[in-house]
Protein backbone atom coordinates (compact mmCIF):
# COMPACT_ATOMS: atom_id res chain seq x y z
CA UNK A 1 0.00 0.00 0.00
CA UNK A 2 1.34 3.59 -0.76
CA UNK A 3 2.82 4.63 2.07
CA UNK A 4 3.22 8.50 1.51
CA UNK A 5 0.70 10.64 3.55
CA UNK A 6 -2.40 11.85 2.04
CA UNK A 7 -2.30 14.99 0.22
CA UNK A 8 -4.55 16.89 3.00
CA UNK A 9 -2.26 16.39 5.49
CA UNK A 10 0.25 18.75 6.13
CA UNK A 11 3.57 19.08 8.00
CA UNK A 12 3.32 20.71 11.25
CA UNK A 13 5.58 23.60 10.68
CA UNK A 14 2.53 25.99 9.38
CA UNK A 15 1.36 25.46 13.18
CA UNK A 16 4.41 26.51 14.69
CA UNK A 17 4.43 29.74 12.35
CA UNK A 18 1.68 31.03 15.10
CA UNK A 19 3.50 32.70 18.02
CA UNK A 20 5.31 30.24 19.97
CA UNK A 21 4.54 30.13 23.89
CA UNK A 22 7.34 27.99 24.72
CA UNK A 23 10.41 27.38 22.43
CA UNK A 24 12.92 24.70 22.92
CA UNK A 25 16.40 24.75 21.74
CA UNK A 26 18.80 22.23 21.02
CA UNK A 27 17.87 20.78 24.71
CA UNK A 28 19.23 17.71 26.04
CA UNK A 29 19.53 15.81 28.74
CA UNK A 30 22.11 12.85 29.89
CA UNK A 31 22.13 11.51 33.45
CA UNK A 32 24.92 11.21 35.65
CA UNK A 33 24.95 7.33 34.55
CA UNK A 34 25.73 8.42 31.89
CA UNK A 35 22.55 7.62 29.77
CA UNK A 36 21.71 10.31 27.39
CA UNK A 37 17.88 10.48 27.53
CA UNK A 38 17.66 13.45 25.29
CA UNK A 39 20.01 14.69 22.08
CA UNK A 40 19.21 18.33 20.62
CA UNK A 41 15.40 18.48 20.93
CA UNK A 42 14.69 21.70 18.89
CA UNK A 43 10.58 22.38 18.95
CA UNK A 44 8.45 25.27 19.01
CA UNK A 45 4.99 25.05 20.47
CA UNK A 46 1.99 27.43 19.93
CA UNK A 47 -0.95 28.90 21.31
CA UNK A 48 -4.25 26.68 21.28
CA UNK A 49 -2.26 23.64 19.55
CA UNK A 50 -3.14 20.48 21.03
CA UNK A 51 0.21 18.51 20.81
CA UNK A 52 0.94 14.91 21.53
CA UNK A 53 4.66 13.43 21.96
CA UNK A 54 4.35 10.22 20.81
CA UNK A 55 6.85 7.42 21.05
CA UNK A 56 7.96 4.07 22.55
CA UNK A 57 8.91 3.89 26.11
CA UNK A 58 12.24 5.08 26.84
CA UNK A 59 12.17 7.40 24.25
CA UNK A 60 12.31 10.66 26.67
CA UNK A 61 9.14 11.59 26.39
CA UNK A 62 8.32 12.13 29.77
CA UNK A 63 11.62 13.69 30.59
CA UNK A 64 10.96 15.85 28.01
CA UNK A 65 7.34 16.80 30.00
CA UNK A 66 9.17 17.47 33.15
CA UNK A 67 11.63 19.80 31.51
CA UNK A 68 9.22 21.44 29.95
CA UNK A 69 7.85 22.01 33.28
CA UNK A 70 11.12 23.04 34.73
CA UNK A 71 11.25 19.49 37.16
CA UNK A 72 15.03 19.45 36.58
CA UNK A 73 18.24 20.73 34.99
CA UNK A 74 18.87 20.95 31.38
CA UNK A 75 21.96 19.63 30.45
CA UNK A 76 22.45 21.36 27.13
CA UNK A 77 20.65 24.06 25.42
CA UNK A 78 17.30 26.21 26.71
CA UNK A 79 13.70 26.19 26.82
CA UNK A 80 12.14 29.83 26.54
CA UNK A 81 8.50 31.05 27.30
CA UNK A 82 8.64 33.94 25.38
CA UNK A 83 5.28 35.42 25.86
CA UNK A 84 5.79 34.83 29.63
CA UNK A 85 6.15 37.71 32.20
CA UNK A 86 9.46 37.23 34.23
CA UNK A 87 9.40 37.05 37.68
CA UNK A 88 11.12 39.49 40.47
CA UNK A 89 14.12 37.27 40.18
CA UNK A 90 14.07 37.17 35.98
CA UNK A 91 13.36 33.45 35.64
CA UNK A 92 10.11 33.67 33.30
CA UNK A 93 6.72 32.78 35.66
CA UNK A 94 5.97 29.39 34.11
CA UNK A 95 2.05 29.58 34.02
CA UNK A 96 1.31 25.54 34.12
CA UNK A 97 -0.66 23.24 34.54
CA UNK A 98 0.68 19.22 35.46
CA UNK A 99 -1.38 15.88 35.21
CA UNK A 100 0.81 13.08 36.27
CA UNK A 101 0.06 9.23 35.24
CA UNK A 102 -1.14 8.91 38.75
CA UNK A 103 -3.37 11.18 39.84
CA UNK A 104 -1.17 11.99 42.68
CA UNK A 105 -3.54 13.13 45.25
CA UNK A 106 -3.07 14.02 48.59
CA UNK A 107 -4.98 10.95 50.41
CA UNK A 108 -5.41 12.69 53.55
CA UNK A 109 -7.28 15.56 51.96
CA UNK A 110 -10.86 15.77 50.39
CA UNK A 111 -11.83 16.04 46.61
CA UNK A 112 -12.09 20.08 47.50
CA UNK A 113 -8.95 20.41 49.45
CA UNK A 114 -7.13 18.71 47.05
CA UNK A 115 -7.97 20.77 43.99
CA UNK A 116 -7.75 23.73 46.40
CA UNK A 117 -4.16 23.41 46.55
CA UNK A 118 -2.48 24.92 44.03
CA UNK A 119 -5.07 28.09 45.17
CA UNK A 120 -3.73 27.54 48.69
CA UNK A 121 -0.01 27.98 47.87
CA UNK A 122 -1.13 31.26 46.05
CA UNK A 123 -2.19 32.41 49.15
CA UNK A 124 -6.21 32.47 48.13
CA UNK A 125 -8.58 31.77 51.07
CA UNK A 126 -10.61 28.98 50.88
CA UNK A 127 -13.73 31.52 50.31
CA UNK A 128 -12.30 33.29 48.11
CA UNK A 129 -11.39 29.81 46.36
CA UNK A 130 -14.72 28.18 46.56
CA UNK A 131 -16.44 29.32 43.73
CA UNK A 132 -13.48 28.82 41.53
CA UNK A 133 -13.20 25.19 42.67
CA UNK A 134 -16.54 24.13 42.68
CA UNK A 135 -16.96 25.44 38.65
CA UNK A 136 -13.50 23.74 38.21
CA UNK A 137 -15.22 20.33 39.66
CA UNK A 138 -18.65 20.77 37.91
CA UNK A 139 -16.24 21.16 34.40
CA UNK A 140 -14.83 17.49 35.28
CA UNK A 141 -18.87 16.61 36.42
CA UNK A 142 -17.51 15.91 40.35
CA UNK A 143 -19.01 18.41 42.05
CA UNK A 144 -21.52 16.55 44.47
CA UNK A 145 -18.43 14.71 45.54
CA UNK A 146 -16.19 17.78 47.30
CA UNK A 147 -16.44 16.00 50.71
CA UNK A 148 -15.24 12.59 49.02
CA UNK A 149 -11.91 10.89 49.95
CA UNK A 150 -9.60 9.79 47.27
CA UNK A 151 -9.62 6.44 48.58
CA UNK A 152 -13.35 6.35 47.90
CA UNK A 153 -12.97 7.49 44.21
CA UNK A 154 -12.89 5.22 40.95
CA UNK A 155 -9.57 5.44 39.11
CA UNK A 156 -11.52 7.80 36.52
CA UNK A 157 -12.92 9.99 39.16
CA UNK A 158 -9.40 10.72 40.91
CA UNK A 159 -7.67 11.37 37.20
CA UNK A 160 -11.19 13.90 36.90
CA UNK A 161 -9.93 15.46 40.70
CA UNK A 162 -6.02 15.66 38.97
CA UNK A 163 -7.52 17.51 36.20
CA UNK A 164 -9.67 19.51 38.07
CA UNK A 165 -6.63 20.68 40.22
CA UNK A 166 -4.50 21.38 37.07
CA UNK A 167 -6.78 23.37 35.33
CA UNK A 168 -7.90 25.53 38.73
CA UNK A 169 -5.16 28.04 38.34
CA UNK A 170 -6.38 28.97 34.43
CA UNK A 171 -3.18 28.15 33.05
CA UNK A 172 -2.29 29.09 29.90
CA UNK A 173 -0.19 25.42 29.07
CA UNK A 174 -1.55 21.72 30.30
CA UNK A 175 1.17 18.92 30.60
CA UNK A 176 0.00 15.40 30.81
CA UNK A 177 2.26 12.37 31.29
CA UNK A 178 0.29 9.55 29.85
CA UNK A 179 -2.54 10.26 32.17
CA UNK A 180 -4.93 7.76 31.07
CA UNK A 181 -2.47 5.04 30.12
CA UNK A 182 -3.95 3.30 33.42
CA UNK A 183 -7.33 3.13 32.95
CA UNK A 184 -9.72 1.08 30.92
CA UNK A 185 -10.84 1.69 27.79
CA UNK A 186 -14.44 3.14 28.43
CA UNK A 187 -13.01 5.46 30.72
CA UNK A 188 -10.45 6.48 28.60
CA UNK A 189 -12.57 7.04 26.14
CA UNK A 190 -14.90 9.38 28.47
CA UNK A 191 -11.97 11.41 29.45
CA UNK A 192 -10.82 11.98 25.89
CA UNK A 193 -14.23 13.46 25.56
CA UNK A 194 -13.93 14.93 28.31
CA UNK A 195 -10.63 16.87 27.91
CA UNK A 196 -11.39 17.90 24.17
CA UNK A 197 -14.32 19.74 26.03
CA UNK A 198 -12.74 21.70 28.22
CA UNK A 199 -9.67 22.59 25.64
CA UNK A 200 -12.36 23.33 22.95
CA UNK A 201 -13.19 27.13 23.31
CA UNK A 202 -10.55 28.29 24.83
CA UNK A 203 -7.09 29.49 24.20
CA UNK A 204 -4.96 27.45 25.81
CA UNK A 205 -2.55 24.91 25.03
CA UNK A 206 -1.93 20.98 26.21
CA UNK A 207 1.22 18.95 25.97
CA UNK A 208 0.25 15.23 25.97
CA UNK A 209 2.27 12.38 26.19
CA UNK A 210 0.74 8.87 25.06
CA UNK A 211 2.45 5.80 23.58
CA UNK A 212 -1.34 5.28 21.91
CA UNK A 213 -1.50 6.11 18.04
CA UNK A 214 -5.28 6.34 18.21
CA UNK A 215 -5.31 8.41 21.74
CA UNK A 216 -2.96 10.69 19.74
CA UNK A 217 -5.16 10.61 16.20
CA UNK A 218 -8.59 11.70 18.35
CA UNK A 219 -7.19 14.40 20.55
CA UNK A 220 -4.33 16.07 18.80
CA UNK A 221 -3.69 18.67 16.22
CA UNK A 222 -0.30 18.40 16.38
CA UNK A 223 1.51 14.91 16.92
CA UNK A 224 5.37 14.80 17.49
CA UNK A 225 6.74 11.71 16.95
CA UNK A 226 10.04 10.28 19.28
CA UNK A 227 12.46 7.69 18.78
CA UNK A 228 14.62 6.42 21.41
CA UNK A 229 18.30 5.86 22.64
CA UNK A 230 18.90 8.64 22.66
CA UNK A 231 15.80 10.20 22.88
CA UNK A 232 14.96 12.52 19.74
CA UNK A 233 12.13 14.13 17.49
CA UNK A 234 11.77 12.11 14.20
CA UNK A 235 8.14 13.18 13.06
CA UNK A 236 5.91 16.19 13.37
CA UNK A 237 2.73 15.78 11.88
CA UNK A 238 -0.25 17.66 11.75
CA UNK A 239 -3.48 16.37 12.05
CA UNK A 240 -6.19 19.00 10.54
CA UNK A 241 -9.07 17.23 11.30
CA UNK A 242 -11.85 19.80 12.84
CA UNK A 243 -12.83 19.82 16.03
CA UNK A 244 -15.11 19.44 18.05
CA UNK A 245 -14.31 15.52 17.37
CA UNK A 246 -16.56 13.08 18.58
CA UNK A 247 -16.49 9.20 18.79
CA UNK A 248 -18.02 9.78 14.92
CA UNK A 249 -15.06 10.56 14.28
CA UNK A 250 -13.41 7.46 14.79
CA UNK A 251 -14.99 5.98 12.33
CA UNK A 252 -14.29 8.24 9.54
CA UNK A 253 -11.80 6.94 6.53
CA UNK A 254 -9.62 10.06 7.61
CA UNK A 255 -8.65 9.29 11.04
CA UNK A 256 -7.73 5.36 10.14
CA UNK A 257 -6.00 7.29 7.31
CA UNK A 258 -4.32 9.41 10.15
CA UNK A 259 -3.37 6.20 12.45
CA UNK A 260 -1.67 4.50 9.58
CA UNK A 261 -0.01 7.62 8.66
CA UNK A 262 1.36 8.49 12.45
CA UNK A 263 1.78 4.55 13.34
CA UNK A 264 4.27 4.14 9.85
CA UNK A 265 6.24 6.93 11.27
CA UNK A 266 6.10 5.53 14.35
CA UNK A 267 7.30 2.01 13.41
CA UNK A 268 10.08 3.80 10.78
CA UNK A 269 11.30 5.40 14.22
CA UNK A 270 12.13 2.13 16.37
CA UNK A 271 13.53 0.82 13.25
CA UNK A 272 10.63 -1.37 12.05
CA UNK A 273 9.30 -2.23 8.86
CA UNK A 274 5.77 -1.14 9.18
CA UNK A 275 2.94 -4.13 9.56
CA UNK A 276 1.27 -3.00 6.23
CA UNK B 1 -25.50 1.08 51.24
CA UNK B 2 -29.12 0.36 51.04
CA UNK B 3 -30.97 1.75 54.06
CA UNK B 4 -32.93 -1.66 55.15
CA UNK B 5 -29.12 -3.41 55.19
CA UNK B 6 -27.95 -0.52 57.79
CA UNK B 7 -29.67 -1.63 60.82
CA UNK B 8 -28.45 -5.13 60.26
CA UNK B 9 -24.70 -4.50 59.82
CA UNK B 10 -24.91 -1.74 62.82
CA UNK B 11 -26.70 -4.64 65.04
CA UNK B 12 -23.91 -7.22 64.30
CA UNK B 13 -21.37 -4.16 64.71
CA UNK B 14 -22.51 -3.65 67.96
CA UNK B 15 -22.43 -7.31 69.17
CA UNK B 16 -18.94 -7.47 67.80
CA UNK B 17 -17.93 -4.59 70.13
CA UNK B 18 -19.71 -6.33 73.38
CA UNK B 19 -18.34 -9.51 72.33
CA UNK B 20 -14.56 -7.33 71.94
CA UNK B 21 -15.48 -5.96 75.70
CA UNK B 22 -17.09 -8.79 77.17
CA UNK B 23 -14.79 -11.75 76.26
CA UNK B 24 -11.51 -10.25 77.86
CA UNK B 25 -13.23 -9.33 80.71
CA UNK B 26 -14.93 -12.80 81.01
CA UNK B 27 -11.31 -14.45 80.70
CA UNK B 28 -9.92 -11.85 83.83
CA UNK B 29 -12.93 -12.65 85.70
CA UNK B 30 -12.10 -16.50 85.25
CA UNK B 31 -8.55 -16.11 85.79
CA UNK B 32 -8.76 -14.37 89.21
CA UNK B 33 -11.49 -16.65 90.49
CA UNK B 34 -9.17 -19.59 89.85
CA UNK B 35 -6.45 -17.94 91.34
CA UNK B 36 -8.31 -16.89 94.67
CA UNK B 37 -9.41 -20.24 94.74
CA UNK B 38 -6.32 -22.11 93.81
CA UNK B 39 -4.40 -20.18 96.65
CA UNK B 40 -7.29 -20.81 99.71
CA UNK B 41 -7.12 -24.54 99.01
CA UNK B 42 -3.26 -25.07 98.25
CA UNK B 43 -2.71 -22.43 101.35
CA UNK B 44 -0.03 -20.34 99.47
CA UNK B 45 1.68 -18.37 101.93
CA UNK B 46 1.15 -14.51 100.90
CA UNK B 47 4.67 -13.74 100.94
CA UNK B 48 4.76 -15.78 97.83
CA UNK B 49 1.69 -15.26 96.11
CA UNK B 50 -1.32 -13.34 97.51
CA UNK B 51 -5.21 -13.88 96.99
CA UNK B 52 -6.34 -11.74 94.80
CA UNK B 53 -8.77 -10.01 97.93
CA UNK B 54 -5.52 -9.27 99.95
CA UNK B 55 -4.16 -7.69 96.96
CA UNK B 56 -7.29 -5.43 96.25
CA UNK B 57 -7.27 -5.40 100.55
CA UNK B 58 -3.65 -3.90 100.48
CA UNK B 59 -4.85 -1.31 97.51
CA UNK B 60 -7.54 0.19 99.64
CA UNK B 61 -5.22 0.11 102.27
CA UNK B 62 -2.37 2.12 100.70
CA UNK B 63 -4.74 3.92 98.50
CA UNK B 64 -3.28 6.93 99.58
CA UNK B 65 0.45 6.52 98.84
CA UNK B 66 0.02 4.49 95.75
CA UNK B 67 -2.11 7.37 94.40
CA UNK B 68 0.74 9.66 95.24
CA UNK B 69 3.07 7.39 93.47
CA UNK B 70 1.09 6.17 90.49
CA UNK B 71 0.60 10.66 89.81
CA UNK B 72 4.83 10.59 89.95
CA UNK B 73 5.34 8.15 87.67
CA UNK B 74 2.33 9.38 85.06
CA UNK B 75 3.55 12.84 85.13
CA UNK B 76 7.16 11.85 84.25
CA UNK B 77 6.11 9.14 81.72
CA UNK B 78 4.16 12.24 80.09
CA UNK B 79 6.25 14.70 80.30
CA UNK B 80 9.05 12.23 79.16
CA UNK B 81 7.42 11.39 76.02
CA UNK B 82 5.91 14.67 75.12
CA UNK B 83 9.47 15.59 75.42
CA UNK B 84 10.48 12.62 73.11
CA UNK B 85 7.97 13.55 70.61
CA UNK B 86 8.78 17.10 69.84
CA UNK B 87 12.12 16.31 70.20
CA UNK B 88 11.77 13.69 67.65
CA UNK B 89 9.93 15.16 65.44
CA UNK B 90 11.96 18.69 65.61
CA UNK B 91 15.07 16.56 64.98
CA UNK B 92 13.47 14.18 61.94
CA UNK B 93 12.79 17.92 60.28
CA UNK B 94 16.13 18.39 60.63
CA UNK B 95 17.32 15.38 59.36
CA UNK B 96 14.96 15.41 56.27
CA UNK B 97 15.82 19.65 55.64
CA UNK B 98 19.76 18.43 55.47
CA UNK B 99 21.51 15.65 54.55
CA UNK B 100 24.88 16.67 56.04
CA UNK B 101 23.33 17.16 59.60
CA UNK B 102 21.50 14.00 59.23
CA UNK B 103 24.54 12.02 58.06
CA UNK B 104 26.37 13.63 60.90
CA UNK B 105 23.73 13.09 63.84
CA UNK B 106 22.25 10.47 63.14
CA UNK B 107 24.78 7.17 64.52
CA UNK B 108 24.45 9.15 67.88
CA UNK B 109 21.04 9.14 67.67
CA UNK B 110 21.73 5.24 67.12
CA UNK B 111 24.19 4.98 69.85
CA UNK B 112 21.41 6.79 72.31
CA UNK B 113 19.32 4.42 71.32
CA UNK B 114 21.26 0.99 71.72
CA UNK B 115 23.46 1.66 74.90
CA UNK B 116 20.93 0.22 78.09
CA UNK B 117 19.26 2.58 79.55
CA UNK B 118 20.08 0.94 82.90
CA UNK B 119 23.67 1.18 82.28
CA UNK B 120 23.96 4.88 81.75
CA UNK B 121 20.71 5.71 84.75
CA UNK B 122 23.66 5.91 87.57
CA UNK B 123 25.72 8.53 85.44
CA UNK B 124 22.80 10.28 84.74
CA UNK B 125 21.85 10.73 88.59
CA UNK B 126 25.06 10.97 89.11
CA UNK B 127 25.16 14.30 87.08
CA UNK B 128 21.91 15.95 88.01
CA UNK B 129 22.51 15.26 92.00
CA UNK B 130 20.60 12.98 93.95
CA UNK B 131 18.18 15.98 94.84
CA UNK B 132 17.02 15.77 91.12
CA UNK B 133 16.10 12.54 90.83
CA UNK B 134 12.88 13.26 88.94
CA UNK B 135 15.33 15.60 86.36
CA UNK B 136 17.57 12.31 85.87
CA UNK B 137 14.30 9.93 85.05
CA UNK B 138 13.10 12.69 82.80
CA UNK B 139 16.21 12.39 80.96
CA UNK B 140 16.44 8.68 81.00
CA UNK B 141 12.87 7.91 79.65
CA UNK B 142 13.60 10.43 77.28
CA UNK B 143 16.51 9.06 76.15
CA UNK B 144 14.81 5.42 75.82
CA UNK B 145 11.42 7.04 73.84
CA UNK B 146 12.50 9.79 71.24
CA UNK B 147 14.23 6.94 69.33
CA UNK B 148 11.27 5.38 67.64
CA UNK B 149 9.55 8.69 67.11
CA UNK B 150 12.85 9.85 65.55
CA UNK B 151 13.28 7.00 63.05
CA UNK B 152 9.41 6.59 61.88
CA UNK B 153 9.02 10.73 61.69
CA UNK B 154 12.58 10.53 59.26
CA UNK B 155 11.24 7.80 57.48
CA UNK B 156 7.83 9.14 57.08
CA UNK B 157 8.90 12.65 55.91
CA UNK B 158 11.22 10.82 53.14
CA UNK B 159 8.36 8.65 51.95
CA UNK B 160 6.54 11.24 50.62
CA UNK B 161 4.60 10.75 46.57
CA UNK B 162 7.34 12.25 44.80
CA UNK B 163 5.62 13.39 42.29
CA UNK B 164 3.41 15.43 44.76
CA UNK B 165 6.62 17.05 45.98
CA UNK B 166 7.56 17.60 42.20
CA UNK B 167 3.77 19.20 41.51
CA UNK B 168 4.38 21.58 44.97
CA UNK B 169 8.29 22.65 42.90
CA UNK B 170 5.95 23.57 39.77
CA UNK B 171 3.37 25.78 42.06
CA UNK B 172 6.72 27.31 43.28
CA UNK B 173 6.20 25.96 47.05
CA UNK B 174 9.24 27.11 49.78
CA UNK B 175 10.31 24.43 51.38
CA UNK B 176 8.85 24.90 54.53
CA UNK B 177 4.96 24.87 52.34
CA UNK B 178 6.34 21.59 50.73
CA UNK B 179 7.36 20.22 54.38
CA UNK B 180 4.03 21.45 56.22
CA UNK B 181 1.47 20.71 53.60
CA UNK B 182 2.77 17.22 52.14
CA UNK B 183 6.29 15.94 53.81
CA UNK B 184 4.07 16.36 57.41
CA UNK B 185 0.99 14.75 56.66
CA UNK B 186 2.12 12.17 54.63
CA UNK B 187 4.79 11.13 57.71
CA UNK B 188 1.87 11.23 60.02
CA UNK B 189 1.41 7.34 60.25
CA UNK B 190 4.42 6.77 60.97
CA UNK B 191 5.06 9.41 63.36
CA UNK B 192 1.90 7.96 64.93
CA UNK B 193 2.86 4.35 65.05
CA UNK B 194 6.63 5.70 66.39
CA UNK B 195 4.06 7.37 69.23
CA UNK B 196 2.75 4.28 69.98
CA UNK B 197 5.69 2.65 70.82
CA UNK B 198 7.46 5.61 72.13
CA UNK B 199 4.57 6.16 74.62
CA UNK B 200 5.42 2.34 76.07
CA UNK B 201 8.88 3.04 76.74
CA UNK B 202 8.10 6.43 78.42
CA UNK B 203 7.00 4.23 81.16
CA UNK B 204 9.31 1.51 80.97
CA UNK B 205 11.87 4.44 80.57
CA UNK B 206 10.80 6.11 83.56
CA UNK B 207 10.36 2.71 86.12
CA UNK B 208 13.68 1.18 85.02
CA UNK B 209 15.38 4.54 86.07
CA UNK B 210 13.46 5.06 89.09
CA UNK B 211 14.70 1.09 90.15
CA UNK B 212 18.39 2.58 89.35
CA UNK B 213 18.03 5.12 91.32
CA UNK B 214 16.59 3.14 93.91
CA UNK B 215 17.00 5.60 96.62
CA UNK B 216 13.78 6.97 98.91
CA UNK B 217 14.47 10.43 97.10
CA UNK B 218 11.99 9.35 94.07
CA UNK B 219 8.60 8.22 94.80
CA UNK B 220 6.95 6.29 92.15
CA UNK B 221 5.27 3.59 91.63
CA UNK B 222 8.86 1.59 91.23
CA UNK B 223 10.26 2.67 94.32
CA UNK B 224 6.89 1.54 95.99
CA UNK B 225 7.46 -2.27 94.69
CA UNK B 226 11.22 -2.31 95.55
CA UNK B 227 10.04 -0.66 98.94
CA UNK B 228 7.25 -3.66 99.52
CA UNK B 229 9.78 -6.07 98.17
CA UNK B 230 12.12 -5.25 101.23
CA UNK B 231 9.47 -5.67 103.50
CA UNK B 232 8.09 -9.02 101.64
CA UNK B 233 4.46 -7.07 101.75
CA UNK B 234 3.63 -8.98 98.39
CA UNK B 235 0.23 -8.01 97.92
CA UNK B 236 1.54 -4.13 98.26
CA UNK B 237 3.62 -4.97 95.39
CA UNK B 238 0.87 -7.18 93.48
CA UNK B 239 -0.92 -3.83 94.17
CA UNK B 240 1.50 -1.45 92.45
CA UNK B 241 2.22 -3.91 89.92
CA UNK B 242 -1.19 -3.83 88.73
CA UNK B 243 -1.45 0.18 88.89
CA UNK B 244 1.84 -0.06 86.34
CA UNK B 245 -0.32 -2.49 84.27
CA UNK B 246 -3.02 -0.39 84.09
CA UNK B 247 -1.36 2.72 83.55
CA UNK B 248 0.98 1.22 80.48
CA UNK B 249 -3.34 0.19 78.99
CA UNK B 250 -4.15 3.15 79.05
CA UNK B 251 -1.19 4.78 77.40
CA UNK B 252 -1.37 2.56 74.72
CA UNK B 253 -5.42 3.06 74.40
CA UNK B 254 -5.33 6.53 74.64
CA UNK B 255 -2.68 6.98 71.82
CA UNK B 256 -4.38 4.20 69.75
CA UNK B 257 -7.71 6.00 69.66
CA UNK B 258 -5.57 9.64 69.01
CA UNK B 259 -4.12 7.52 65.56
CA UNK B 260 -7.83 6.31 64.68
CA UNK B 261 -8.99 9.65 64.87
CA UNK B 262 -6.17 11.27 63.12
CA UNK B 263 -6.19 8.66 60.12
CA UNK B 264 -10.02 7.25 60.31
CA UNK B 265 -10.57 9.26 56.84
CA UNK B 266 -7.89 8.46 54.87
CA UNK B 267 -4.83 6.01 56.29
CA UNK B 268 -5.50 2.13 55.24
CA UNK B 269 -4.77 1.40 58.39
CA UNK B 270 -7.57 3.07 59.95
CA UNK B 271 -10.37 2.85 57.50
CA UNK B 272 -13.25 0.46 58.01
CA UNK B 273 -13.29 -1.94 54.99
CA UNK B 274 -17.15 -3.07 54.11
CA UNK B 275 -16.33 -6.39 52.22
Amino acid sequence: MDQRPPDHITAAPSLAAKPPIVTLDGVSKAYANGTVALRDVNLSIGRAQFVSLLGPSGCGKSTLLRLIAGLGDLTGGRIDWPGSAKASDGTPKRDLGFVFQEPTLMPWANVFDNVYLPLKLGRLSRKQARPRIMDALAMVGLEKFERSYPRELSGGMKMRVSIARALITRPSVLLMDEPFAALDEITRFRLNDDLLRLWAGRDWTVIFVTHSVYESVYLSNRIVVMGARPGRITADLAIDAPYPRSEAFRMIPAYNEYCRMVSAELHATMGEASPE
Amino acid sequence: MSTSAEPVAQRADRRLIALRIALPILVGVVFLGTWQILVTWLQVPKFVLPAPSLIATAFVDDFASLMGSLWFTLTVTVEAFILAVVGGVALAVLFSQSEIVATALFPYAVILQVTPVVSIAPLIIIWVGYDNVRVALLILAWIVAFFPVLSNTTLGLRSTDHNLRNLMQLYGASRWRILTEVQFPSALPYLLAGMKISGGLSLIGAVVAEFVAGSGASTGLAWRIIEAGNRLDIPRMFAALALLSVLGIAIFGVLSAFEYLMLRHWHESAVRREN
